[in-house]
């Protein structure tokens, strides 16, 4: 509880500080909104349903390509553990694309897949894939050999070992590469949706971005305050939990 | 199969190791870890195999349960040559090798859910009677990480006996837990092998602990590990570790593991 109030405490102090600077003018209302500007434009859009819309729109895209990314990622950081050929292949690759800034795939996207859905999907997949690999292989090396030994006398090998042995040991290697994956994919999806209008569909990017064209300051900072929510509840919703599951039963909580 | 079936006791199997010689290539150069080793180890006996460091005695029992084969000879267990691991040969490590991603219960379930023939609800009983006999039913759903050293080393052996098998191998299980949790350990272990009577090999650098839980004691020297000599252990049971027989005893084999140690060294001078 008194964590609760210190939270709010805190975040009211914000909007009031906001609310004053608005107030005393110090910087054109063009510039900053009142917050109230802003909670006006979320009742607005919420009540004729573009929010709605086009957040559908936008967390399709990534979680779509998220979950490639994660079904292709998982295997393949299986594979480049496993096999010494893909270790310095894929493994170099993985390694290096991984550094390469997820909004840098764009570009390259449009011209392969003009301005469609497969664009947006591409980038998104780009940006999970290779972190989800590297946190696969790492896991999967870190894993204690005398658990792989333990199992197969208890008559597990092959396809189950892996399933059953490996993965789970390698989980808490893999949480921290799907988290990566996640914040990856959500930059370079707003990237994208802010670069490239694409008609199959208006995203939270889109709106960002007319908020700009507009000069609508109120609508450009209500996104944002969106997009940082939406990041915010996937940590609680997807991630917090599998986290707090991880930690109590490998007793590495603090 | 039904319940009773299961829990009932298999006939534990007899050990034969023939000639069995390993060799391993290391980064500095081939080591011979095992020359010429014969033994024979009863139905239901209890073998503990001491020496020091590098004389083979844990590449042996990774050769009985499966994980390693032998360079030269042969292993042969309950008439069946050694080809992999199987469950009829469960193995417990010096580290509990406990899976930290399930509880007590899931882990002891593991080795049960691969084997074919029961039930659900067969293999949860089985898991539960296993649990009990090691004394830790009430800790069924706790998580690996809660339990002391002692603890885990007991969710361990009731793993490896849940499948049932005809021989439990042993490695340094104790070796990592305080002097006062071994002592009960010792206690325990002869209870439950008195009610489970499986073969046992054990692999131990404790002599006293040797002593103290095997018929019988094989001592094996390093560089190239060789078995050296036999002690029959004739005390009944359950033993203590701190009576004087048993000292007795594990004074006569340390006097003899040291006699072995001077000789190898002086033949290494000369």
């Amino acid at each position: 509880m008194k964590r609760f109030f210190t939270a709010a405490a805190f975040f009211a102090a914000l909007v009031a500080a906001w609310h004053w600077a608005y107030i005393a003018r110090i910087w054109s209302p063009v510039l900053v909104p009142s917050p109230e500007s802003v909670l006006r434009y979320l009742w607005e859009i919420a009540r004729d349903g573009s929010l709605w819309s086009c957040t559908v729109v936008t967390m399709k895209r990534l979680l779509a390509g998220y979950f490639i990314g994660l079904l292709a990622g998982v295997p393949l950081g299986f594979l480049t553990a496993r096999v010494q050929a893909l270790r310095d292949t894929l493994g170099v690759m993985a390694l290096g694309l991984q550094g390469l800034p997820s909004v840098c795939w764009v570009p390259l996207a449009l011209l392969w897949f003009g301005q469609t859905e497969a664009a947006m999907l591409f980038v998104v997949v780009m940006g999970t894939l290779w972190s989800v690999i590297l946190a696969t292989e790492t896991g999967v090396r870190n894993v204690n050999p005398i658990y792989i030994r333990a199992a197969s006398t208890m008559g597990s090998n092959g396809v189950h070992a892996w399933v059953h042995v490996m993965l789970p040991a390698s989980l808490p290697f893999i949480l921290s590469g799907m988290k990566q994956g996640w914040a990856f994919a959500w930059r370079s999806l707003m990237a994208a949706e802010i670069y490239v209008t694409i008609m199959t569909g208006f995203g939270l990017g889109h709106l960002l971005h007319y908020g700009r064209e507009l000069n609508a300051m109120e609508q450009v900072v209500a996104i944002m305050l969106i997009i940082v929510l939406i990041g915010l509840l996937a940590d609680k919703i997807l991630f917090s939990p599998c986290e707090r599951f991880l930690h109590r039963r490998w007793g590495t909580e603090k | 199969m039904t319940l009773e079936t299961e829990l009932q006791i298999p006939p534990p199997a007899r050990l034969a190791i023939a000639n069995v010689s390993k060799w391993f290539t290391t980064s500095r150069g081939p080591v011979h870890a095992l020359d010429q080793v014969s033994l024979q180890v009863t139905e239901g006996e209890f073998v503990c195999l001491v020496g020091p460091s590098g004389c083979g005695k844990s590449t042996l029992l990774n050769m009985i349960a499966g994980l390693e084969m032998p360079g030269q000879g042969a292993l042969v267990a309950g008439g069946k040559p050694i080809k992999g691991p199987s469950r009829e040969r469960m193995m417990m490590f010096q580290e509990s090798a406990l899976f930290p991603w399930l509880d007590v219960f899931g882990n002891v379930m593991f080795s049960l859910k691969r084997k074919p023939g029961l039930s659900d609800a067969e293999r949860r009983e089985v898991a539960e009677y296993y649990l009990r006999l090691v004394g830790l039913e009430k800790f069924m759903h706790a998580n690996i990480h809660e339990l002391s050293g002692g603890m885990k080393q007991r969710v361990a052996l009731a793993r490896a006996l849940a499948p049932n098998p005809r021989v439990l191998l042993m490695d340094e299980p104790f070796a990592a837990l305080d002097a006062l949790t071994r002592e009960q350990l010792y206690g325990d272990l002869q209870k439950i092998w008195a009610k489970r009577k499986v073969t046992i090999v054990f692999v131990t650098h404790n002599v006293r602990e040797a002593a103290c839980l095997g018929d019988r004691v094989v001592l094996f020297s390093p560089h190239p590990g060789r078995i050296r000599e036999q002690f029959k252990i004739d005390l009944p049971r359950p033993r203590d570790i701190n009576s004087v027989a048993l000292a007795a005893y594990a004074t006569k084999i340390m006097s003899a593991l040291k006699g072995h140690l001077i000789a190898d060294h002086a033949e290494g001078q000369e």
